[in-house]
């Protein structure tokens, strides 16, 4: 079969843009740039008939279309991969997305904001407590109330554990995409180590609804430092045993070194957050740069790349679980005492002994759960730093008790993006390296 | 005015106010100052709630309202373009030239909302199927039901 060639006629905006401040060398820009489409990558059978190749030219059989998924085992999930290859080339990646497509945004607009956190928690569901975080920060920003200092320390120190949960997560599938399939048992126990904590805190070990609009649900049961502290305890040495086992490892490094390159100025274009951006030697971290909650009072690291390939985005992974959890240490002497939420009573519902006295509590109890507190009109974006990358809330209230629209804005969809680009020119073997390096949620990806 | 396009402030957020016509123009010369990355494309549909007040005077209410979000990382500065699209007409300018990345998200406002792009290299339906009807984040399309077999069979007690 016949294909396309590729039009390289580029835009003003492909040139190579410098960077001053940063001091780094951007790259070129130029591959994202080309229109070159994927329309060949859906032609139907009578249309790629009429590109039968040419008999004198064998070389041209040689391409073929394979469809990779949506049920593949190292796709994570239901992502649907077109691929054109050439013997085990990859030439052209078409991601194919929308199987866990299940109209979140249209379903929130039928939930009130009390409810929206349970809705937006099964989006990334690896990292659920930062959608809730986001849609809960947009929230309070569109109500102009602010959260008690002990919610937001709350809010952080589950933020972070969830990060490393995450990136756990991310090491125990990196690892079994590439054949090191003891990794997947480790990153899982380490994972559940930190789930269990959820539990403890939360009731639920992934869907937790539990950062709310006006503060967290519950406070931190008794004994949480002593939880912490075994979990600082338990992984840090874990995480030094997978330098070991793979850092080092020189079949695991062949794997991933130079496989998947992006350069900065491509990852800027393909507006790329997260591990990946940074991977590129970018350094762009929400947490520092736009610093939300209380991360400008806490010391961390900003991890960067160098050669922006699949190595370095396992690597910074690896390493910002240690940030994670230096963060949770540093939190461990610095959570104030006082409320874990809100005391505006328009927001929080009055506690449970009220209502078995107060009429007036009931009442009011009752009308925040059924129908809701109104929210002032206007819109708001709000976006934090996930595991994934910036995780962004376009909300917009009408005045009613429920969003009016409600957007998130995903990391891994938006990084998906780049696996044409990360994929072009490699073999097929890398490409499982490839989408195990972009670490896509497709629960966030379709919504 | 900035860039020759009304400006208002939302909640502290600096917001933009192009024409369709002026969509392009305003993102190029925003582009040439710094805003290096386009975070996010989205869109929103009026059509319940014509009577906002957040928009400036002299840019009329239209039915949808395309939502582009830009970011100048070395300043920390964030813009919000609030693009009013008629019902009439759902057309607005691609930005893919500017920033490839807007490719599926504008792919994802075409399929949600049937708002079109004009010179976008695949605009195609992204997270619905292809034979999808309609376009589901629309306010008059319904959020539908699953039918129930037994809903309205007759009780028996």
């Amino acid at each position: 079969m016949t294909t396309g060639t590729h039009d390289a006629t580029l835009p003003d905006a492909a040139e190579t843009p410098s960077d001053a401040t940063t001091g780094i060398d951007m790259g070129s820009a130029e591959r994202v740039h080309r229109r070159d489409g994927s329309a060949v990558l859906r032609l139907s059978e009578a249309e790629a008939l009429d590109q039968v190749s040419d008999p004198d030219n064998p070389a041209a059989d040689e391409r073929m279309i394979l469809n990779m998924g949506p049920a593949h085992p190292s796709t994570h999930g239901v992502l649907r991969l077109m691929l054109e290859m050439e013997g085990e080339t990859i030439l052209r990646t078409k991601p194919v997305i929308g199987y866990l497509h299940t109209g979140m945004e249209k379903t929130a607009e039928n939930l009130s904001f009390l409810q929206g956190p349970t809705n937006v928690t099964r989006m990334d569901y690896a990292a659920s407590l930062f959608s809730e975080l986001v849609f809960s920060l947009a929230t309070e920003k569109l109500l102009g109330i602010e959260v008690p200092p002990r919610a937001t320390w709350i809010r952080m120190l589950m933020c972070e554990l969830n990060r490393v949960s995450s990136h756990l997560l991310f090491q125990a599938t990196n690892g079994m995409d590439l054949g090191a399939v003891s990794m997947m048992i480790y990153g899982w126990r380490e994972r559940e180590e930190v789930l269990r904590f959820f539990e403890k805190v939360t009731g639920l070990r992934m869907n937790h609804n539990y950062i709310r609009p006006g503060g967290v649900a519950a406070d931190l049961p008794d004994g949480w430092r002593d939880d912490i502290r075994r979990l600082l305890d338990l992984i840090r040495p874990r995480l030094d045993e997978y330098d070991t086992l793979l850092t080092g490892q020189p079949i695991f490094r062949q794997r991933l070194q130079g496989v998947g390159v992006l350069t900065p100025a491509e990852a800027l274009a393909l507006s790329v957050t997260g591990p990946i951006l940074r991977s590129t030697g970018y350094a762009w971290d929400l947490r520092r740069d736009e610093p939300y909650l209380a991360y400008d009072e806490v010391d961390f690291d900003v991890l960067v790349g160098t050669y922006g390939d699949s190595f370095d985005r396992f690597a910074i992974r690896l390493d910002e679980t240690r940030e994670s959890l230096r963060i949770v240490e540093q939190i461990l002497d610095l959570m104030p005492t006082g409320d874990y939420r809100t005391q505006d009573k328009k927001v929080t519902p009055p506690p449970r002994a009220r209502i078995g006295e107060s009429m007036e509590a009931l009442i009011h109890h009752f009308k925040i759960f059924t129908e809701g507190f109104h929210v002032p009109e206007g819109e708001v974006y709000v976006a934090v730093e996930s595991p994934r990358g910036e995780l962004g809330c376009y909300l917009v209230s009408d005045g009613g008790p429920k969003p009016y629209r409600m957007h998130i804005r995903g990391p891994s969809f938006v990084n998906l993006q780049t696996l044409p680009h990360l994929m072009e020119g490699g073999l097929i073997a890398d490409g499982v390296a490839i989408i195990s390096s972009v670490d896509p949620i497709m629960g966030e990806v379709d919504r | 005015m900035t860039y020759g396009v009304p400006e208002t402030t939302s909640r502290g957020q600096r917001v933009l106010h192009p024409s369709p016509d002026q969509l392009l123009d305003t993102v190029t010369a925003l582009r040439d100052d710094g805003f290096c990355t386009a975070v996010d494309v989205t869109a929103v549909d009026y059509a319940d709630h014509p009577g906002r007040t957040d928009l400036p005077t002299g840019t009329a209410a239209e039915r949808f309202e395309l939502v582009v979000m830009l970011h100048a990382h070395q300043r920390g500065e964030r813009v919000r373009l609030r693009v009013q699209v008629p019902a009439d007409d759902p057309s607005v300018p691609s930005l893919f030239d500017l920033f490839p990345g807007t490719e599926a998200m504008e792919r994802e406002v075409f399929d949600l909302y049937g708002v079109t792009f004009d010179g976008h290299p695949d605009l195609t339906r992204i997270l619905m199927p292809e034979d999808w009807e309609g376009h589901p984040l629309r306010k008059d399309f319904d959020i539908g039901s699953i039918p129930v077999q037994f809903k309205d069979a007759p009780v028996v007690r």
